[in-house]
């Protein structure tokens, strides 16, 4: 099945599209904020940025429910803006201080909210998938009626214990939705070149899982799919995968130089597909928004995100005590 | 206004770079994403992208320039119609101060506080029960207690248990609660942690620890790691157990003690019993508690018979060491199937007019090091038993831990007696060789003693 095409009109009302626009926008200006912090060696080690991804992790908020999970890879920021998680305590985490989520313990990689059922941010690729399916395990145990989401990339999607979750969730009927975010390289390494197949939802089909692959520039295909599948696992049938095509526009970390790619390539998907253009130029040609009202958005949330970049900067270090705690419960 | 772009760092160990090419020049517009620069390292050339909109107004450094500092301002970027003038003063970044190192651990206090009521009161009605039956019953008595408590594993509902620990599990609490997998650690270990995470209290049996080594990850990233990288959000209440160490007869990849292993991870916590009222004390408590608990059971004590207190609700807590045996002339330290040799070594030392105490540390974290410690000042020598390896061992750890904070105590050097550093051999002759023995005990005995 071939992915679907970006929805040129749509039925979306204005405040909806309106959101998403807010939405990715803050995502992209976050991270460009976060770039240019660690830039200035006020965040440390590895920080994987988010941009060209937004409409993803958007996409499928909008489909999502109240006490709905979501659980990811060490490339999470967008997802944890995307679900109401504060700004400032993620960027005060990027730069290890006291006001971030894991009080500066846990860095980019590690971030978590029980408030908002973001169970992390996880730095060992493919881990997530088994506790993602874990997540499901508990809800399906208390029949509460919630759907975890389960993000990974198309490189995660190489290893075995996807596979031996794929089997698990499917005997066990788990309300699992699996979303592949396909940003087509695993670091460094093409799909073409790291997996034998050109869909890898298809690899689902094995356990007997329903798949789909999905615009990822496209936020309204991301949320239509995700509609379908928070409706699959919501109805008791047990794991959907969403495999969901997507780009990113930065390297894999700070310190990658993608060279493995053309320039050109990177511009041409950035002139393109971005999925924040796309939603920009709905609500201009559908007379949903002025230039003016959209420059008043973008304003908005850059002083957002100025204001989580002065927090991250002034919020004190841990103190030193904060060394020993939260080992144990 | 006008703002500085500074050198900045492309990795997290960047500390400066060649600008090797400007790719704008001054009185370009620029907007976010844009490339401005490549800029090399030891290690890569990479592109510098803009992060703001605005002109370039003024370009500092020169391209070519080698050794350039991260955090130098390299170009002054200025909204339309504004002048590079209106920039004030670059503000040095300043650089978080270093913490200051930890202060080295002191001396130890002289006389250690150590818990030595008895396990359960005198005059308690006691019955024998197997060490497979008490664990059952802990778990079971639990999952009474308790409907977020649930076992998984392979073969612990319909086979009733691959040593039959969870013998009429499924009946009593049906197949939502005593849940076969498949074969695939990696997959349920990690499946149960995050079941664990959103609420649940799992009990993972692995068929034995050798399997665990699949699941490893999950168990020391994902379990042990969490509470502290959530800065005390979640964690994983849970408990990962099944039997550790040799068998008899089934060679090197079934038969290996990973008490050293996992004792190392903070995060964890570690159980190792050798009785049967320990075992099901141990485990109401590994149930309970709000963290990983790695449990180590061992398949040859599965079957052997013990006093257990016949009361309600019986638990053991955590890093509190059992006493078997009071003695004067040496202190012999060993838990699991090693209290089997330590114990009979010290039945035959009676014999000789060595007088040993044996003391069953329970928990390998925690640890009750002030009873060993409480037992060697008394003593002044100490021999660990143990079924693992010589190297990194639990009996290792011990003698550092004595030394640090009994030395003037010791009148001989501590001995660990340990498995042999070999993998485990398949010949009976050869495997009776390679596990630790009691003549061995008794030889390090007599060694620290001098007899």
């Amino acid at each position: 099945m071939a992915a679907r095409k970006t929805t040129k009109q749509t039925n979306a009302s204005a405040e909806e599209l309106k959101a998403y626009y807010k939405d990715m926008l803050l995502i992209r200006r976050f991270e460009e904020k976060a770039g240019q912090l660690y830039g200035m060696g006020l965040i440390g080690g590895f920080c994987h940025l988010y941009i060209g991804q937004e409409a993803v992790v958007v996409g499928l908020e909008a489909a999502a429910e109240e006490g709905d999970k979501r659980i990811t890879s060490y490339r999470d920021h967008g997802h944890m803006l995307a679900c109401g998680m504060d700004p400032n305590g993620v960027m005060a985490e990027l730069t290890g201080r006291e006001g971030g989520y894991s009080k500066g313990k846990g860095g980019s990689m590690h971030m978590f909210s029980k408030e908002k059922h973001f169970y992390g941010g996880h730095g060992i690729v493919a881990a997530q998938v088994p506790l993602g399916a874990g997540l499901a395990f508990a809800d399906k145990y208390k029949d509460n009626g919630r759907v975890s989401f389960t993000y990974f990339g198309d490189g995660a999607a190489n290893q075995g214990q996807v596979y031996e979750t794929f089997n698990m969730a499917a005997l066990w009927g788990l309300p699992c939705i699996f979303v592949i975010e396909n940003n087509q390289y695993a670091m460094g390494t093409s799909q073409q070149r790291s997996t034998s197949s050109a869909e890898i939802y298809e690899r689902g089909l094995a356990f007997g899982i329903k798949g789909e692959a999905v615009d990822g520039m496209d936020v309204l295909a991301v949320k239509a799919a995700g509609e379908t599948a928070v409706a699959h696992c919501r109805a008791g049938k047990g794991p959907y995968i969403l495999e969901i095509k997507t780009y990113r526009y930065r390297g894999h970390s700070m310190s990658d130089p993608a060279k493995y790619r053309t320039r050109e390539e990177v511009q041409k998907m950035r002139d393109e597909r971005d999925p924040i253009e796309q939603v920009r130029e709905l609500l201009l040609t559908g007379k949903h928004a002025t230039e003016d009202d959209l420059k008043a958005i973008d304003k908005d949330i850059k002083a957002v995100v100025n204001a989580s970049a002065e927090f991250a900067k002034n919020s004190p270090e841990p103190a030193l005590e904060e060394l020993w705690t939260d080992i144990y419960a | 206004m006008a703002t500085e772009i500074l050198m900045p760092a492309l990795s997290p160990t960047m500390e400066e770079g060649t600008l090797a090419k400007w790719l704008v020049k001054e009185g370009d517009t620029v907007k976010s994403g844009d490339i401005m620069a490549e800029i090399e390292t030891d290690k890569a050339t990479m592109e510098f992208e803009a992060t703001d909109e605005g002109v370039i107004g003024k370009i500092l450094i020169a391209e070519g320039t080698e050794g350039v500092k991260v955090n130098v301002a390299i170009a002054i970027l200025v909204e339309d119609g504004e002048s590079v003038d209106d920039i004030a003063a670059p503000a040095p970044v300043a650089a978080a101060p270093a913490p200051a190192a930890a202060a080295p651990v002191t001396e130890a206090p002289a006389a250690p506080q150590v818990d030595e009521t008895p396990d359960w009161p005198e005059g308690t009605k006691l019955k024998q029960q197997t060490v497979r039956e008490a664990l059952r019953d802990g778990m079971s008595e639990e999952m009474r207690a308790n409907d977020d408590v649930f076992l998984m594993g392979e073969e612990v509902a319909e086979y009733q248990g691959a040593y039959k620990i969870s013998q009429g599990m499924l009946d009593e609490f049906g197949s939502r609660r005593v849940i076969d997998t498949p074969i695939t650690e990696h997959g349920f270990a990690g499946i149960a942690t995050g079941a664990a995470f959103g609420g649940l209290r799992p009990i993972v049996e692995f068929m034995t620890f050798n399997f665990a080594m699949q699941a490893i990850d999950h168990i020391i990233n994902s379990a042990a790691k969490t509470l502290y990288m959530s800065g005390g959000q979640m964690g994983a209440p849970m408990v990962f157990r099944g039997p550790n160490g040799a068998a008899a007869r089934v060679g090197a990849q079934h038969s290996q003690d990973y008490a050293a292993w996992y004792m190392q991870v903070p995060g964890l916590k570690v159980a190792m019993p050798y009785s049967a009222s320990d075992a099901k004390g141990l485990m109401k408590t590994a149930i309970r508690d709000d963290n990983p608990v790695i449990f180590l059971e061992n398949e040859i004590l599965y079957g052997q018979s013990f006093d257990v207190p016949d009361i309600d609700d019986y638990t053991v807590p955590f890093g509190k060491a059992r006493i078997w045996r009071t003695g004067t002339d040496v202190t012999i330290v060993s838990f699991g199937i090693g209290m089997k040799y330590a114990l009979e070594a010290a039945d035959k030392l009676a014999e000789d007019g060595i007088s040993a105490e044996v003391i069953d540390l329970r928990t390998l974290r925690p640890m009750d090091a002030p009873a060993i410690i409480k037992s060697v000042m008394k003593t002044n020598r100490c021999v660990t038993v143990e079924e693992g390896w010589p190297q990194g061992s639990v009996g290792s750890y011990i003698s550092s831990v004595i030394m640090q904070e009994a030395f003037d105590y010791l009148d001989a050097p501590v001995i660990n007696c340990t498995g042999k550093d070999v993998p485990m051999p398949y010949a009976a002759n050869l495997e009776r060789h390679a596990l630790i023995t009691t003549d061995e005990v008794i030889a390090a005995v007599k060694q620290v003693t001098y007899k």
